[in-house]
């Protein structure tokens, strides 16, 4: 009983908290960084240095008008962004915080895997509330956004199978193992994967330069221009935490997920000093920053343009990524 | 075996209760002053004449229908590489042929022009 019911539960609070409090100081981060690249302040009003503002925000949008349009489904509408947040929550279930049971909800060895199927369940979400807001826009970008996600699903998932040769294990704790006894990260054995995993992240959590689906000058504001409280702050919650589970993974799968830099040199030993969690958490804030910093500086594609990068660039690459891994791993 | 699972259940539990918790509480708490310019779609103050749902471009379902192939085919990998150690040569070449098969229909479709979307 206390040992496959109350001990999970403690974790998956703890681990819904700080989901929910990285989501909103990761929009507090966001505004700022995006401030100082263009030579702004941002929020400097509540509380220190804007520090509030992430308490402030949520807050708001519970206070905020809900409004259902006349022509929507008034279910479906409702359901979307519930199915949206839901998968983008459950997959830190299997993000492992550190080496021993208690800083992950589940082991499962098919974890991977598990990460692929429930992160594309969102995509339903995306779908279903575009198409029950029943108005022009919302359509538009969710036709869009969930022919960019699939459309970038396959190189992602077909990058990933080249990890998983690598590592020999879908499970996540399994393949942060397999670092260790590489004694180097898989984002130096695998280069390739760790770049084209990283586009396809942006692609799929529908970042710059890959955000047509939200593409404010032309669809005002995407799939979810309909929404507004609560079933807003849903969609917005999704997308965030969707921002950090590809940040987890890529930090994870690449990075080396919970341990220091140099695993197997003794020399950095007083490294270990530093909890495991700090470790990944420190790498996943730094994708965060990658992802900020990128909105701050790139271009929007144009659709054309980003299904060609998706079907004629990264899947070649990705398929040759894949063969070259199975040669050398058969042959050396 | 099945065990590791109960945690991925209950936080599935959680998460949903989690969203229509709020949802309720937002429910209780916020404001309705609506009126019907309010719960029209939005459409740059136009009146919208006719239904969104209208005809949209064929290629979305292009795109979704090579989805499903490649995907599909995708997830056939998964297996092969976690075993991969123990099919060894056998298992490359294998899924060399696989990957070929693959290739040939993929080339197949951009010849054909699937993959354009202008």
């Amino acid at each position: 009983m206390l040992e496959t019911f109350i001990i999970p539960l403690l974790q998956i609070a703890v681990l819904l908290n700080a989901v929910l409090v990285a989501v909103t100081f990761m929009v507090l981060m966001e505004r700022k960084v995006m401030a100082w690249a263009q030579a702004r302040l941002g929020p400097m009003r509540v509380g220190p240095h804007g520090i509030l503002q992430a308490i402030v925000d949520p807050i708001k949008l519970i206070l905020k008008e809900d409004i259902t349009p006349v022509a929507a489904d008034k279910w479906v509408f409702t359901v979307a962004p519930i199915m949206s947040l839901v998968p983008a929550l459950v997959v830190f279930s299997v993000v492992p915080f550190g080496p021993d049971p208690l800083y992950y909800v589940a082991d499962i060895n098919v974890g991977l895997l598990f990460i692929v199927a429930v992160t594309s369940i969102g995509v339903y979400g995306i779908i279903l509330g575009g198409w029950s807001s029943n108005s022009k826009y919302p359509l538009l970008a969710s036709l869009r956004a969930s022919a960019q996600l699939i459309s970038y699903e396959i190189a992602v998932t077909m990058t990933l199978v080249s990890v998983i040769l690598t590592s020999g294990t879908l499970s996540l704790v399994g393949i942060v193992e397999a670092q260790r006894e590489a004694g180097v990260w898989f984002g130096f054995i695998q280069p390739v994967a760790f770049v084209l995993v990283f586009i396809g992240g942006l692609a799929e959590t529908n970042r710059v330069p890959f955000d047509l689906p939200e593409a404010e000058t032309e669809l005002t504001g995407g799939f979810h221009t309909e929404y507004s409280g609560m079933r807003f702050a849903l969609f917005f919650l999704a997308e965030y935490a969707n921002i950090i589970v590809i940040s987890a993974i890529v930090a994870i799968m690449f990075l080396g997920g919970w341990m220091r830099p140099f695993p197997n040199v003794e020399a950095l030993a007083f490294l270990d000093l530093i909890p495991p969690w700090i470790w990944l958490i420190g790498k996943i804030f730094l994708f965060l920053y990658v992802f900020i910093w990128i909105r701050a500086t790139l271009p929007r594609y144009r659709y054309d343009q980003l299904m060609r990068l998706g079907w004629k660039v990264l899947i070649p690459i990705a398929i040759g990524n894949l063969v070259i891994t199975g040669i050398v791993k058969v042959l050396v | 075996m099945l065990d590791a699972y109960i945690p991925v259940f209950l936080f599935i539990l959680v998460a949903l209760g989690f969203a229509i918790f709020t949802l309720m509480v937002a429910g209780l708490v916020h404001p309705r002053r609506y009126n019907r310019v309010k719960l029209q779609p939005y459409e740059c103050g136009i009146e919208p004449l006719t239904d969104a749902r209208d005809r949209y471009s064929v290629r979305y379902y292009l795109v979704a229908m090579l989805f499903v192939i490649f995907d599909v085919e995708t997830v056939f990998m998964f297996p092969w590489a976690v075993i991969m150690d123990e099919l060894a040569l056998f298992g490359l070449i294998e899924m060399l042929v696989f990957l070929f098969i693959l290739v040939v229909g993929y080339v197949y479709a951009w010849r054909k022009g699937a993959l354009d979307w202008t």
